[in-house]
Formats: structure tokens, sequence, C-alpha cells
């Protein structure tokens, strides 16, 4: 997160001794709330990337899970079990260890998608700005007419018409990969339109037109020379998106249309839980949705310190 | 002209006033699942007949205790055991207007037995009915049914003239996406008329003033709207915005009954809770078994009976509010049921059964769950897949609205299932009625026994079913029921789970009765000030 991708052409006298010494770094370590945020989703990362490991439990081993430690407190309560620290849900999983394996579901599909997304509206914005004329219309209308339609929407359409075409069998392999077509699908216009204003400044600046003059290829331009000189707000974009994505990944989820309940991400926690608010037994739902919440808040601090870091005129 | 304005101004205040009590009674309730249909021959399902059952009515009716009155017919005699003939009461009307008389009933015995209707058991395709005169019909049986009429609560007489008129005589089946007048409309001859309907959204009833009969209760207006989130019911009932919401979800219970102003109305419901399996097709259609049907082998069969830990499904599960059942019939319909034993749980003997059967490893399969249709439905079938996994058979767990899943796993839907949860109430409140119609056999289409889902077939059974039709001495009767089941139960031909329990959340602010059917009857629902 803290080196920038411009210049990846050149060679770097030792890439650490240039991280080390520049701007980003500084304005980083200046930031005590950044700071804290990294540190929060970097727990987050590892936790989730060895879930496996770290967990006591495995929730998704259905033959480990025995219905009749469901609804256990936390091990604080009178009741609690010291074998399950943040207590247990409906059908007897751990919910310290759901929330680790959940986290890991959010997160991927949250960063598979940003990359989706992003790699789809990189290349439609680069091919519109570069290109002008009717490409550029056509596609900046595209991206209008999927601008009006909320990303919950587009990503309820989605699932449903994946889930009409290839049915409902081998669900647990294919919903990931649905989720993350479906929120990349409904993210990429905010990437297409950043990246295609960039491209038509930098399209008539000299360097540029000093490339087209010696005949190279437009494609080759696009990515060598002027793909590195749009890349900043693009990774402010895809950091708050990532937060978002996170997010939407949740909110289809706690509708049910996400992930199947046999593996349970953390909006699928908070669904189930949502059903014993009244009856008391509080911890299902509460965990997870702070562990949501605490997440997304970490990963939006980041992006709104990226987005001042990598402004210039802010600095 | 100060004076005047006050004047006017109380005017308006009292005639407001003098309004407000006339202005009607209104009972609100939310249920679980969505009422989608209006054509009372589209879906055999307890909550949307007996909702229906306000508006529509059948040649019987049943009480609060299910005890059996003459509705629309006015008395009945049985001319010969095989022949029965119905006095029609006179005076009757439709909401429309139209006058009830004998044609209505045979046009209402073909349309339930037409293709598309989820009826059919109700009425065998080879009872003749003949119109007498007006107000007399014949049915001439081709085997004698001392409890013929015992069933026909919920077989509902529509108006011939409205139905043609209307363009409606072909019945809107479950799995149809494009509903006819009478799915969108409703005349019967009961005690209620729909206002409107919006199907899932909003069902607004009201007071059927030229109503033959005497109703109870004072309810002028019904609102009936469809909560599926267990939450959002309860704090709908609990706010004071519903005055009835059923089911509650169990671990409300107590808060519920501990608020001021709703009580909780609990109680043992008739209802059988069991799994089905497909043993009718030579290959499943959702397993990696391929080639041949391992449910065909009761190894296998009771090998996932004996992996599921039923009672710890009721204490978790369901919190108590449901008895483990051994059987596919409540006790309280059967005497000998207490001579039936459930198979142990015992996930080491299931183990050595799947790989007696040639699969040691196990083996997937996928199941069809309702998520609003039955207590807990969702949380029951988790609970089994978890089970299952233990002794090495992976569920793929497909668990939907029951709109959705009824249109997939019953005759409608070509019985598009391998592996599914259904309840079971019998209508004639008789063991008849369970091996009729779900230990019969039948064919692709569903003729013969048409919730028999997993299409399984004994002749015996068969043989038997029509003996206790038949049998007017209890004892004997009881004991060929006795036979049949255990028969059943042998073979492992349904893994029966639990009797559920009824858990209705009420307002202070009203009474109402509490069928054992879980069934509401806006008859009984009284307003109070």
């Amino acid at each position: 997160m803290t080196d920038t991708p411009s210049d990846t052409e050149a060679k770097a006298p030792g890439l650490m001794a240039r991280v080390a010494d520049s701007d980003i770094l500084h304005s980083f370590l200046a930031s005590k709330v950044t700071v804290v945020a990294a540190l929060v989703a970097l727990a987050f990362f590892i936790g989730a990337a060895f879930a496996p490991w770290i967990a006591p439990h495995n929730p998704f081993d259905l033959a480990s899970v025995d219905l009749m430690d469901s609804l256990l407190p936390p091990a604080w309560q009178p009741d609690g079990d010291m074998r399950f620290l943040l207590g247990t849900d409906d059908q007897g999983r751990d919910i310290f260890s759901t929330i680790l394996y959940g986290a890991r579901i959010s997160i991927g599909v949250g960063i598979v998608s940003v990359l989706f997304a992003a790699a789809l509206g990189i290349t439609l914005g680069l091919i519109a700005g570069y290109a002008g004329g009717r490409i550029d219309a056509f596609i900046m209308r595209l991206a209008e007419v999927q601008l009006t339609f909320p990303a919950i929407l587009i990503a309820l359409l989605v699932d449903g018409a994946a889930r009409g075409i290839f049915g409902n069998l081998n669900r647990e392999n294919s919903a990931f990969w649905i989720l993350v077509f479906s929120i990349g699908l409904s993210f990429w216009v905010q990437y297409a339109r950043t990246v295609r204003g960039s491209t038509m400044v930098e399209r008539n600046k000299e360097y540029v037109q000093a490339a087209r003059l010696i005949g190279i290829r437009p494609g080759l331009i696009m990515l060598r020379h002027v793909l590195p000189n749009v890349m900043s707000p693009v990774l402010v974009i895809a950091t708050i998106n990532l937060a978002l994505a996170v997010i939407t990944e949740a909110t289809l989820s706690y509708l049910g249309v996400g992930v199947p309940p046999t593996q349970p991400s953390l909006g699928t926690l908070v669904r189930i839980g949502n059903d014993f608010l009244f009856s008391g037994e509080w911890w299902i739902a509460i965990f997870p949705g702070i562990a949501l919440a605490v997440l997304v808040l970490a990963v939006n601090l980041i992006g709104d310190w990226l987005r001042d870091a990598l402004n210039p005129r802010l600095r | 002209m100060r004076i005047r304005n006050a004047a006017l101004a109380a005017g308006i205040a009292a005639a407001l006033l003098a309004a407000a009590p006339a202005s009607a009674k209104t009972f609100k309730y939310a249920f679980q699942g969505v009422l989608n249909t209006l054509e009372p021959y589209a879906l055999n399902e307890t909550f949307t007949l007996g909702t229906l059952g306000n508006v529509y009515e059948g040649l019987i009716w049943r009480d609060k205790d299910l005890k059996i009155h003459p509705a629309l017919a006015e008395s009945w005699e049985v001319l010969s055991p095989t022949k029965w003939r119905f006095h029609l009461r006179k005076g009757v009307k439709f909401h429309n207007g139209n006058d009830f008389n004998a044609d209505d009933v045979v046009f209402s015995a073909n349309r339930v037995r037409s293709k598309g209707s989820d009826l059919t058991n109700y009425l065998n395709a080879d009872v003749k009915v003949t119109k007498v005169d007006d107000y007399t019909v014949d049915f001439e049986l081709s085997g004698p049914n001392p409890i013929l009429n015992y069933q026909w609560e919920f077989w509902y007489i529509l108006d011939k003239e409205w139905t043609e008129e209307h363009d409606a005589v072909s019945v809107t089946s479950a799995s149809d996406t494009s509903p006819n007048y009478a799915a969108l409309h409703a005349n019967g001859t009961g005690p209620y008329k729909v206002v409107s309907h919006e199907a899932g959204v909003k069902t607004v009833f009201e007071k059927n003033e030229n109503y033959w009969g005497k109703v109870e209760g004072n309810a002028d207006r019904v609102e009936f709207t469809p909560i599926t989130q267990d939450a959002t019911r309860v704090a709908a009932l609990l706010s004071g915005e519903m005055d009835l919401v059923y089911p509650i979800p169990v671990q409300d219970i107590p808060r519920v009954d501990g608020n001021q102003g709703t009580r909780a109305m609990t109680g043992p419901e008739l209802r059988t809770i069991f799994l089905g399996m497909d043993q009718r097709r030579d290959e499943l259609l959702y397993s990696n078994v391929k080639g041949k049907n391992p449910f065909k082998d009761v190894r296998v069969r009771k090998a996932f009976y004996q992996a599921i830990d039923e009672n710890a499904i009721v204490k978790k599960v369901m919190r108590g509010l449901a008895t483990p059942s051994a059987l596919m019939i409540s006790p309280f319909l059967y005497d000998r049921a207490g001579e039936f034993k459930r198979y142990p749980y015992d996930p080491k003997a299931s183990k050595a059964l799947l790989a007696e059967a040639g699969y040691p490893d196990g083996f997937e399969v996928g199941m069809d769950c309702p998520t609003d249709r039955y207590v807990n439905d969702e949380a029951i079938c988790q609970a089994v897949t978890a089970y299952l996994a233990r002794v090495g058979i992976k569920v793929d767990l497909n668990a939907q609205p029951k709109a959705k899943y009824f249109a997939k796993i019953l005759a409608s839907g070509g019985y598009d299932t391998s592996f599914y949860l259904l309840g079971w109430t019998p209508s004639s409140f008789d063991a008849h009625n369970v091996l009729f119609s779900l230990m019969n056999c039948r064919d692709d289409s569903g003729a013969g026994s048409p919730f028999n889902n997993g299409g399984w077939c004994d002749e015996k059974v068969d043989d038997l079913t029509a003996k206790i039709l038949v049998e007017n001495d209890k004892t004997k009767r009881d004991e060929m029921i006795y036979e049949a089941f255990k028969k059943a139960n042998d073979d492992v031909r349904y893994i029966p789970l639990h009797q559920q329990g009824l858990a209705w959340g009420v307002s202070d602010k009203v009474d109402v009765a509490q069928r054992a059917d879980n069934v509401l009857s806006f008859r009984y629902v009284d307003v109070k000030e």
C-alpha cells in the first residue's frame, strides 16, 4: 500500500530505499489514525488468510459442528464455554472461528471483485479517453445507464440470472464467483470515468504525441505511457471500493442471495443473529456486526488518507 | 360568525366521533409465508386452504374443535355403501349475488379433479357426481367410503357462472406463472369476502353481511400481511402493528408472553414434519451417484434415519416445542401410535449400513427445503445436513421460499427433487388420508398418491389402504392401519422427524380460537374495545 506503482519501468536504485525516503511513507507515519487503521486491516487480512490455522474450529466442516453446542453465550458469561470464546450460533458453530472464516469470504470477494471492476473499468476508460469520438460516446453512455442502477440492484439481478442459468447445484463453489462477478460489474463505472478523464488530459501531452510520432501502436501507448500516469486516482477508488464491496457482499448475504448458509460470511451471520436478537442471544449478530463495521471503517480510513496523500494540491 | 364556526366544528367533530365506532373493528394479522393465490385448488397447503376457508365454503365445515358441521350441504344420507346423497342448503348466495345450487357442486367436482388441480386426492377420479334436482347431488363411488365427507372442509364450491364468465375454468397450478381470474379474485359463499388482494403483499377481507350462518366473532375487516423475517414478525406484534402473528419463533415465546399486552398461544399441532427420498427414479436428479439410485436401498434410507439426532433437534432447534415422532401421523389421531418406536440415533450403525450398501465414503445428494413454511424449517434442514455430514453424506442444501419450493417438488413441478423436508396434516384427521396421500403408488404425473413425492410403491400398503377405507370395525381398522404403517416404517419409506408445536403471538386486544391444524378462522376473531 505504501509504494506507488508509477515508474515501474525505471531501474530503481533499491526499491526499499526509495520507499523509505518517499513522501508517502512520511505522510503515512505522520497520521496516527491511518497507522492504527492499517494495523487493524492488516490483522483482519492475516486472520482471514490464515483462518484455518488460527481458528480453533472449522465451522465449514459440518461434521465437526455439534448441534448440542448451539446458542452458547460468550465464554465470560455464566453459561459460557471456554471452547467458544465469543459463543456459538444456532447450529453450534463457534462465532469467533466463523468470523475469521466469514471474513475470508468477505475480503476474498471484496479484493477479487475490486480487481475485476478495476480491470474492466480501466480498460474501457483508457479506450474511451484515448480513442474519443463515437467509441467514447458509446462507452460513456453505457456507463451512465449503468450508473442509474444502484449497485445492490445490479448485484441482485446478476445473482438471480446466474442462479437461473446454473441452478443451485455446486453453489458452494460457484457462489464466490457469482458474487465477484455481480459486485465487480456494478463498480466498473467509477474507474472508467476517472481513467477516461485523466487519459483525455494525458493524450494531448507532448510525451504521448512524441510516442505517437515515432510510430508506437496505440495499445502500447495506452498501456506503457498513459496508464502509469492515471493510476493514482485509481488506487484511491480501489481502496474505497474494497470497503464498498465488502459491504455489498454482506448485504447480499444478509438478503440470503449470497453464499450458501452452510458457509456463512459476515453478512449471513448477521442475518442468522437477527432472528435471535429478541430472545436475548445477542452475540450471534453483534460480534460479526462489529467485525464488519471495524473492517470497513479501517479500509475506508486508509482510502481517505491515500486520497489526501496522492493529491498534490493538498500537500 | 365565530360562534357559528365553533358550532360547525363541534358538529363535524361529533359526526367524526359517531362515525368512528361504525368504521369497523379491524383485525390485522401476519403469517410467515405469502398467500400466493386465491385459487382454491392450486395448492394443497393448510395455510392457503385454511385462509381461503373464510371466503369459500365446502359442503361441510369444521369448528374450532375440528367437529364436522353441515355447511353448503344441509344434510346427507348414505343410500347404499357406494352412493351418497347430499341435500344442499337453499337460499345461499355467492358474494357476487349469484345463487348457489347443484350445478355449482357438479362443476366444482369436475374442476377439482381437472388438470392443474393440487387437490385431486379429495375426490377420486372414478366418483360419478350427478345432479338430482337443483338442491340434491348424488355421489356414486366405485367402492365404499364411509369417511367420504371427512376431508371436504377444504374442497370449496365455486360458482359455475362466475368461473365460466371470467374464463377461469382451468386451474392455475402452483408452478404456473400466469394466473387466471380465479387466482386473483375470489367469489365464495363464506362469512368473509376478499376486498383486495396483492399476491405476496397484502390481502384485505371484509365481513359478508349476507352470510347465511351465524358468526361468533365481531371482526368487520381483516387485513393479512406476510412477514417472512421471524424477528420482524415478532416486532410487528410487540409494537402493536399486528393483532396476531404466527408462527412466532420458539426462542421468542418467553418474550411475547412476558411483554405486556401480548401473549403466546401454544399447543401441539397435528402436523408431522418428515424427510422424503426419491425412490422411484433409476438415477437421482441431484447426486454424484450415477447409474443407480442409492435411496432404492433400504440400508441407505435407514442409515440416513439413524444418522440424525432428532432429540437434539427437538431440544435445540425447536426448544422443546415439538415431540419426536416415530410415525407419519400425530399420536392424537391414531390410538396405537404409542406402539411405534423411533430407530435410535446411532452414527456408527449408520456408517456401517452405508458401507454395507456400498457407500463407505458416503455420497453427495441435493436437498430441498422450505424457508417460510414450517417452524424453523431451514434450521432443521441445516441440522440434518450437519448430522449427515458426520456419516459422510454431503448434502447440497437448496433452501427456498415455499412458493418456489412447492412449485419444484410437487406433482405440478414434476417431483423435481431427490431429498426433501415436508410437513403433513391429514385433512380428514384420519390415518387413511396419510396412507392414501403419502404412501400409495403413483405414476409420473401423480395419479394415485399425489403427495408421495418419493414415488415409492408397495402394493401391500395399497391393498391395506383400500381395505382400511371400507372397514367399519374400529379394532380391525386400527390393526390394518398398524400393519400398513409398520410396513412403511420397517422399509424406512420416510424419516418422520417430529410433531411440531403451534405458537401464535396474540395481542390482548383480540380473542381468537387456535385450531389444532394451525388454521386461523376469522369467524372466531373477537376484537375488544
